[in-house]
């Protein structure tokens, strides 16, 4: 085995505990941490979002504890074309995208590991919690912190040369590693928002990016019971920001950005009984099977189980029992026990 | 370990070094102070201003201290700007200023109620005379910035046909001579300039410190203000110390261009790019395509299309050939340079150059190392196709 490996640092304790594992595992490890945001200082927000200055200078620290070369590369177009502007794209065409699975896939994971690879490294190692074992994809230790579901597109070839050291650990252990280490990210509080994102105030995001467009909410029947700014501010399931007085309280059930309609309905009706992903993948790079599996819709949702039903890259699925508020946009991601099948994007749902 | 980045920072001559270990070992002493140590500190300081001073063809009291480079662009951009009246406060800079300048003046403009225009380059990076004289305002620009020699690409920059068109115009001339102040070398007097910045480890003195050569009769307001060291231009107690290594090194620089040291660095240059010729044909030199004269005689900047500077600064690192790209941002990742989009290079490319800078004590050894590991970092790099498309 050879072991040059590229360490994606994003000056967070979990990259850094994952640097800090990789170099005593002995292999030759050079950081990097990637720029992601060409936010001016002045308009950064400490200890929110990610890839502020601050951030960098964390893992550039963590670095020279480690003894390890380091770089910051700019990839802050890539950032921007493959995860900020889909991320609008999707809210305007109506659905709910996951822009973490769209930059492991595109910039952080994918595209990282073919520029260490053009570089000669032999691996990338990153900070997700999540395993790889015998090229294949498995869940981290930690059930609360698990990212498989954020990684499940990669195939045999990625698989073969990523390297996650945190995957038989659990946070606490991942912090304990950092304070025994002396490493200065120890106690650096979790960020969850969207990272390009700083305030959380997507819908104000969105607004700025999409401007005005006013639409009306209506109920299945297509009665308007009601007027908003923008189609793209509502996800599938929302019940909050509807502006409609109803004797029982009313849910998006779907979102037509080309009508600019908002259709809502009862709680009952969100519930789905099957649902079609596109662009699916199998992480053994065969194509998913039809069969039994678990189903994953939403990052830390309950998984249910289903009946797959492959066609070409598009899959679907019908669920044992019925979910609530599937967005199309959201991944779906297969799982037999700890393993990660693959998954897809939701394309379209069916109700119960 | 070959070290090919003299631009960003030229290692400590050992005169320097000299000169600032007495004062550094011995018991505390400020040069403002009337006892025997604070003379001895003095007379460091005044042999140091001596010093600087012959480098740039100035008289010694013209010189005034500052903790560099940047300060002293800050200080020159601003005190100018402030010493006018709101109605005169235009400023023309060249386009490929140091962003020392080109920042100093945006604050002007923001917060002092100045104008300021840049004057475009040619695709060597050299001002073009006509276009800035036709953005001259007679009575009301204040100052005109051109540095001696581009830091990125090396290119020199007409200072005294400009100089004639400024004054002409009522306006002071800055001249940022951080980079050719050793090589090619400026002369205050026959460039016809005001104001000129400088830099100590540029020269092989230490970081921390360097100067204002301020022409008698230039208005500047101070922007440090306190004990009124340095005539009351720029207080602050002087670091004796860092002066005398800075010193020393101006002098030691003086000594190198009379031995002719372009000529030899020169010949480096054209060692190095030859031997990158032979391993990158599809090289492509930025700026001056003959620096010899009036450019930096030690700086090659080359662009390798279709190779992303900083995968190639990681590959040049890990063999132990430092140099470096255009220029850096905060975080310390390659930015597209304002030099070369200037010179009229899209980003992409911008971001395809790679920097090597010689100086005092460059060799034939350290240029044959880094042409070697371009040649292994251009293999690494050709041996991954895969890296091609997903750059995209």
């Amino acid at each position: 085995m050879t072991n040059q490996v590229l360490v994606a640092m994003s000056g967070g304790v979990d990259s850094s505990v994952a640097a800090a594992l990789a170099v005593e595992a002995g292999w030759d490890v050079t950081g990097v941490h990637l720029k992601l945001a060409d936010t001016p200082g002045h308009l950064q927000v400490q200890g929110k979002g990610c890839c502020t200055l601050a951030d960098a200078e964390d893992a550039r620290r963590v670095a020279d504890t480690l003894g390890i070369p380091f770089y910051v590369w700019d990839m802050a177009e890539e950032f921007q074309r493959a995860v900020v502007d889909d991320f609008a794209a999707e809210y305007a065409g109506g659905r709910t995208p996951n822009p973490c699975a769209r930059c492991n896939e595109q910039v952080k994971v994918v595209g990282l590991l073919a520029r260490a690879r053009a570089l000669g490294f032999d691996a990338l190692a990153t900070g997700h919690y999540a395993r790889v074992e015998d090229g294949r994809l498995y869940r981290g230790a930690d059930a609360a912190k698990d990212q498989s579901y954020v990684l499940y597109m990669l195939g045999p070839a990625e698989l073969a040369r990523l390297r996650l050291p945190l995957g038989r650990l659990t946070k606490p252990e991942v912090r304990a590693t950092a304070a025994r280490l002396g490493l200065r990210t120890a106690a650096k509080p979790e960020s969850y928002d969207v990272c390009f994102v700083p305030d959380g105030d997507t819908a104000g995001w969105l607004e700025r990016r999409l401007g005005h467009r006013p639409g009306d909410v209506v109920d299945g029947a297509g009665r308007v019971l009601g007027h908003h700014r923008g189609a793209y501010r509502y996800t599938v399931g929302q019940r909050r920001g509807l502006g409609v007085t109803a004797p029982t309280p009313r849910y998006v059930l779907r979102v037509e950005p080309a009508a600019g309609r908002v259709v809502v309905g009862d709680r009952a009706e969100l519930a789905i009984g099957a649902v079609h992903l596109e662009r699916a993948t199998a992480t053994d790079g065969h194509g998913l099977r039809p069969g039994r599996a678990k189903v994953r819709l939403r990052a830390h949702g309950a998984e249910v189980g289903c009946q797959v039903a492959p066609v070409d890259d598009r899959v679907r699925l019908d669920l044992d029992e019925p979910v609530d508020a599937v967005a199309p946009g959201q991944a779906g991601v297969l799982y037999d026990g700890d393993l990660v099948l693959g998954g897809g994007t939701v394309a379209a749902t069916e109700p119960k | 370990m070959p070290y090919l980045d003299y631009a960003a920072s030229a290692p400590l001559r050992a005169g320097a070094l000299a000169a600032m270990l007495p004062l550094l070992e011995r018991p505390a002493a400020n040069p403002s102070s009337q006892h025997a140590q604070g003379r001895a500190a003095r007379a460091a300081v005044e042999t140091a201003r001596e010093q600087v001073a012959a480098l740039v063809g100035a008289a010694p009291p013209e010189v005034v201290f500052t903790s560099g480079g940047t300060e002293a662009d800050n200080l020159a951009v601003k005190g100018a700007v402030l010493a006018r009246p709101p109605g005169g406060r235009h400023l023309v800079c060249s386009a490929v200023e140091h962003h020392a300048v080109l920042d100093a003046a945006a604050w002007a403009e923001a917060d002092a109620g100045a104008q300021v225009d840049l004057a475009p380059v040619d695709r060597f990076g050299r001002v073009d005379r006509d276009r800035l004289a036709g953005l001259l305002r007679p009575g009301r620009t204040a100052l005109v910035a051109v540095m001696a020699a581009n830091n990125e690409v090396g290119t020199g920059q007409p200072v005294a046909a400009v100089a004639e068109l400024a004054h002409a115009a009522g306006a002071v001339v800055l001249c940022d001579a951080v980079q050719a102040a050793g090589l090619p070398g400026v002369d205050m007097a026959a460039d016809g300039i005001d104001l000129l910045a400088l830099a100590s480890h540029k020269l092989g003195g230490p970081t921390g410190v360097g100067a204002l050569v301020v022409r008698p009769g230039t208005s500047l307001r101070p922007l440090l203000h306190g004990g009124g060291q340095e005539r009351g231009v720029r207080s602050g107690t002087l670091p004796a110390a860092a002066i005398a290594g800075f010193g020393a090194a101006a002098a030691a620089a003086l000594t190198d261009r009379r031995s002719g040291a372009a000529a030899a660095l020169a010949a480096l240059r054209s060692r190095l790019l030859t031997g990158l010729r032979a391993v990158a044909p599809d090289l492509e030199v930025n700026g001056d395509p003959d620096p010899a004269g009036t450019g930096l005689p030690g700086l090659l900047s080359a662009r390798l299309p279709g190779r992303r500077a900083e995968d190639l600064l990681l590959l040049l690192d890990r063999h132990g050939v430092a140099c470096s790209a255009g220029s850096a941002c905060a975080s310390g990742a390659v930015t597209p340079s304002h030099v070369l989009v200037a010179m009229g290079r899209d980003p992409v490319q911008a971001r395809e150059t790679i920097r090597f800078s010689l100086g005092h004590a460059s060799t034939q050894a350290d240029v044959d190392a880094a042409v070697a590991a371009v040649a292994q970092a251009l293999e690494v790099l050709a041996r991954a196709p895969v890296a091609q498309g997903a750059r995209r």
